[in-house]
């Protein structure tokens, strides 16, 4: 490869990752927005309604609030890991969508090991956390850092076993392939055969992003704002993008492993990047309706939840699985490795 | 300079120096960063060698779960770690020697020479589509599947020897049966009582 086709391949990269981080980003900011309206509604409110039409410019108004806020940094704290704690819980967000499969061909990296790479890249999240409770040098925020690592550490193996069950009919760690294999109609996607895998999966996946009703890492009740309550301004406002840009994640997965991705449900119809973003706009719905909905969980259920039930649930559907897998029950199960 | 020679010689720089990081460093949460840090840069250094398997392997094990759990625990200790120090100059002699006896020893037996780059020829480069996932998949429940379902069982029994060492039954922790609870009925509760209005 030559100097100039190098330089292109940078100068293309960068420019695709731009198409993926600018809309991502925009997508937080009306998440946001969406969050309240519905939540608004199902209160009998109205939600923003006043800066623009609809209150539909207050996602800006927020970011220029963000932006014009001081960045405070406590004086006992260690400096370096209280600024770097937002930017570690950010990265790995953005950089798990690096090979997530919008359509048939447009995926940024192709990779065979796609799936293991966006677990590993979303269990990084958790050092933000822990990080920025250890160095803002308070105990709500130790206590957020806490609790936070010892949940996400225990739903990621409820999580990591789910993903086990949609690569063992699947037949493979690309999350394209992944796709492919749920070829057909809406009864052919995984969310019919691995139906428990799908509510576990997404029931961990609301309580790995710490949202409501797993939210006790921040539990404004108990412990103020916990991990974050030290951060203002942009630095908050980091930690608030990897909240929202991750459940955008897990709502997009769910929609790639259970429900088909870009396939389209209806025959006619043809398949397409609109389909995939439907869905994951009706995922992210159920985040936020979670959130008007449940009390917040007692930590202890919480702990009960992920290590008693979930985990024993995941084993014993796993072995279905395989047990389906070898009778090869058609149209979900085949044996499709290589 | 080859591009990918440049990333390694960047990322084995930082690996080293975030390995010396752990020992020097007197804060223990900012020595498990450092081990953190040296476990990413070694992932990136396999990554390098077409290991992508084990690479993300490393990152999803060692720094998603072993880390999270060693942090967990390294942060709620406040140790001073100064007086563990004090007898460096004084054990200085002692030490020196293991260490000259553990080098003796990896020269004997593992033998440096056999590891020396001429008896490592550079690989060929795999072509784009090669999965090294489902290599090793075969060579492990294939051709050592026995050695496999051995290490599975031995670390069955850590996990359960470690559960049964540590776990001890405090009598007056309250707790709740949540199979009682869902099980409770109206009767267990609740007493209808019929009674004259007193009017």
């Amino acid at each position: 490869m030559g100097f100039l086709e190098g330089l292109w391949l940078l100068i293309w990269t960068v420019i695709k990752v731009m198409l993926i981080i600018v809309p991502l980003l925009l997508s937080v900011a009306y998440l946001t927005y969406a969050e309240r309206k519905v939540i608004g509604a199902i209160q009998v409110r109205k939600g923003p309604n006043r800066v623009g039409y609809a209150g539909l410019l207050q996602p800006i108004a927020d970011v220029f609030k963000l932006l014009t806020k001081e960045v405070l940094v406590p004086t006992n704290s260690h400096r370096f890991l209280f600024v770097i704690a937002p930017i570690l819980s950010l990265a790995p967000a953005f950089a798990a969508w690096a090979v997530i499969p919008f359509s048939d061909t447009m995926v940024l990296a192709d990779v065979n090991a796609g799936l293991l790479y966006v677990l590993a890249l979303t269990s990084l999240g958790v050092y933000g956390v822990i990080i920025a409770g250890w160095a803002s040098n308070s105990k709500y925020a130790f206590l957020g850092a806490m609790r936070s690592a010892a949940q996400i550490v225990a739903y990621e193996i409820a999580m990591g076993f789910a993903l086990v069950g949609v690569v063992m009919v699947g037949g493979s760690l690309n999350l394209g392939d992944i796709v492919r294999a749920q070829e057909g109609n809406l009864f052919h996607w995984f969310w019919l055969p691995l139906f428990p895998l799908f509510i576990v999966y997404f029931i961990s996946g609301v309580a790995e992003t710490n949202r409501a009703p797993f939210d006790v890492a921040e539990g404004e009740s108990e412990i103020v704002a916990g991990f974050h309550v030290d951060y203002s301004g942009m630095a908050f406002a980091l930690f608030f993008l990897a909240e929202y840009a991750n459940m955008i994640m897990i709502a997009a997965l769910a929609v790639i492993m259970f429900l088909g991705g870009w396939l389209s449900p209806i025959p006619f119809i043809p398949d397409g990047i609109g389909w995939f973003f439907a869905k994951t706009g009706f995922m992210l719905l159920f985040f936020l309706w979670f959130r008007a909905t449940f009390p917040r969980y007692r930590y202890d259920q919480i702990m009960r939840l992920g290590w008693k039930v979930f985990i024993p649930v995941t084993i014993v559907w796993l072995t279905v699985v395989a047990a389906a897998i070898l009778l090869e029950i058609e149209p979900w199960f085949a044996l499709r490795a290589a | 300079m080859d591009l990918k020679l440049l990333v390694f010689l960047v990322f084995s720089a930082v690996l080293i120096g975030a390995a010396i990081g752990v020992i020097t460093t007197r804060n223990p949460v900012q020595a498990a960063l450092f081990l953190v840090l040296a476990f990413f840069n070694s992932a990136i250094i396999w990554m390098l060698m077409e290991a992508e398997f084990l690479s993300i392997t490393l990152v999803l094990v060692y720094v998603g779960a072993v880390m999270v759990l060693f942090l967990f625990v390294v942060m709620m200790l406040d140790i001073n770690l100064l007086p563990q120090r004090e007898g460096f100059t004084r054990y200085l002699p002692l030490g020196g020697l293991i260490v000259a006896a553990i080098v003796v020893q990896m020269i004997f037996l593992i033998r440096v020479r056999w590891f020396s780059a001429e008896n490592y020829p550079v690989p060929d480069a795999r072509a784009a589509d090669y999965s090294n996932t489902e290599e090793l998949g075969m060579a492990m429940y294939t051709d050592y599947i026995f050695q496999f379902e051995v290490a599975a069982v031995i670390l069955l029994v850590a996990i359960i020897a470690a559960i049964a060492l540590t776990m001890r039954r405090r009598p007056d922790t309250k707790y709740q049966r949540p199979s009682d609870q869902v099980l409770v009925q109206k009767e267990d509760r609740l007493r209808v009582v019929s009674m004259d209005s007193e009017s």
